[in-house]
Order: structure tokens, then C-alpha cells, then sequence
């Protein structure tokens, strides 16, 4: 039987993959640190509707040690981009009831800035790039989500892909890193 | 040689199981992966393109050939929806 559950903590960083419910407070208690001047925090949350449709509940099944492992990554990954005192996600599975979180997100710096990016790149990043899936159940039906942000990455690997084989063009456009600035 | 395959999601909704274990010729690469699963699962023929694999806890970039070795492990990755 496969855990249901990780964390992993490295430094600054720290990343968790659980079936319990989420406590935002916890996730920032980790980030603490003297030098922050900031705390920048995100959570995702259930919502009830989708596409005018009632959602009853959304249910999570994550690859569990892989999932942890781009989620310390992505902890990884903001501190060497941003000035971070700390950098923390835990992503719920199983079911989440509408209102209940499903993932959060805290960074710590000593300018607010820094935070405010980090957050907003990691949550991006996390749709494109961490093995966790969702099913929606609504009135009348159940359906696999599929992230946008996931799709772009995949036309974005696929063109790259395409490029190393044509070898370099004389006036191949710039590739941006997707997620950032969205 | 035999390597572990997991499924998850609509994957493992498809293939009716959550891991599976597929012995293939010493040598194979990851490009060995897909027909071998899709004989054993055809079902998994539905999710068409739109699915990665990892290997070992990481993504395969797509159309890569990685060298397999006995004890891998391996991942069908539909399209992820996590956040």
C-alpha cells in the first residue's frame, strides 16, 4: 500500500502531502523568521459552482512522493528567484467540501514584493507542473479536472521538443517560462 | 527485467488498477513502455495524447527514450488538475 501521505523539509523549505484537513496558521508558523519584514499567503479553496453547475464536493488523488518532491522543488525554486526567509505548501487529498482548502501556500521575506511574487508564481507552477488530480462531483454527474496552466506547459515542452530537433533557427522567438507575470 | 508501472486518475480508472508490474527485454527504454501497457491495458488507448510519464519520480520529456533497469518505477500521468 502506497503512503498517503509526505513531507519533506530542506532548509528553508518545507512541503507537505496529506489527507488532513489544512491550517493556513500552521503553514505560516513555518515560514517564520526575525529578517521577515512580510507574509504572503495563498489558499485554494472549494467553491460550489462550476460552469453553473452545483459541486458537491471535489475529491484529490495525488502521486504521493512525487507530488512532495515538485512541491519542494517549486519551495526550492521561489527561494533561488526571490529573497525568501521561507517558503511552505501542503496540498490536501481525499475529499474537500466545498468551502474547505485544498492547497495553501506561505512565503516569508523581508520585502513584501518578494512574497507577493513567490506566492503568486507557486500556485501557478503547482497547476502546471505537480502530479495531484481532481474529480468533480456535481449534480447530476462527475468529471477529472484538467489545469489549464498543465496544458500550456505541455504545448510549451512539445514546442521546445520540436525546436532542438530543427536545431537552431536563425530567429527562433524568445521562450518565456510559463506561469510567471500571470 | 520487470519494472513497476503506477496509474492514477482517469489512468487508473481506465486500466482498473493502481499499479501494475510489466516485464520487458533487458535494454528496453521508456519507449518500450506504451505499447507493452497498451497490450496488457487497451482501455488505456482512451486517453489518447494527453498523457505524460515519469520515470523514477520525474517527467519524461515528450517523445524521450530513457534506459529502463530492473525495479523502476514508472508513472501514466493524465492531465494533472491539482490547486
Amino acid at each position: 500500500m502506497a503512503a498517503d501521505r509526505a513531507v519533506l523539509r530542506e532548509g528553508r523549505c518545507y512541503a507537505e502531502v496529506t489527507p488532513d484537513p489544512l491550517h493556513l496558521q500552521r503553514l505560516v508558523e513555518l515560514v517564520v523568521d526575525d529578517g521577515a519584514g512580510a507574509f504572503a499567503t495563498f489558499t485554494g479553496t472549494t467553491r460550489n459552482t462550476f460552469q453553473g453547475k452545483k459541486t458537491e464536493r471535489l475529491e484529490y488523488e495525488a502521486y504521493v512522493p512525487m507530488a512532495a518532491k515538485k512541491l519542494l522543488e517549486l519551495c526550492q525554486q521561489a527561494c533561488a528567484r526571490w529573497q525568501l526567509c521561507g517558503a511552505a505548501i501542503a496540498h490536501r487529498t481525499g475529499v474537500v467540501h466545498v468551502g474547505e482548502a485544498s492547497v495553501v501556500i506561505a512565503c516569508s521575506s523581508p520585502h513584501r514584493r518578494d512574497a507577493l511574487e513567490a506566492c503568486h508564481w507557486a500556485i501557478d507552477e503547482l497547476k502546471a507542473t505537480v502530479p495531484i488530480w481532481k474529480k468533480e462531483f456535481f449534480e447530476g454527474g462527475e468529471v477529472w479536472k484538467e489545469n489549464e496552466e498543465w496544458r500550456a506547459e505541455q504545448r510549451r515542452l512539445r514546442d521546445e521538443g520540436e525546436q532542438q530537433r530543427r536545431g537552431p533557427q536563425p530567429a527562433a522567438p524568445q521562450q518565456q517560462h510559463g506561469g510567471e507575470g500571470a | 527485467m520487470e519494472v513497476r508501472v503506477l496509474f492514477f486518475a482517469r489512468s487508473r480508472e481506465l486500466a482498473g488498477a493502481s499499479e501494475a508490474t510489466l516485464s520487458l527485454q533487458p535494454g528496453s527504454t521508456t519507449a518500450a513502455l506504451m505499447p507493452h501497457l497498451l497490450e496488457q491495458f487497451p482501455q488505456l488507448s482512451e486517453l489518447g495524447t494527453s498523457f505524460v510519464l515519469s520515470l523514477n519520480q520525474e517527467y519524461l520529456a515528450p517523445g524521450e527514450a530513457q534506459p529502463l533497469k530492473a525495479g523502476d518505477e514508472v508513472a501514466v500521468i493524465p492531465p494533472i488538475s491539482g490547486g
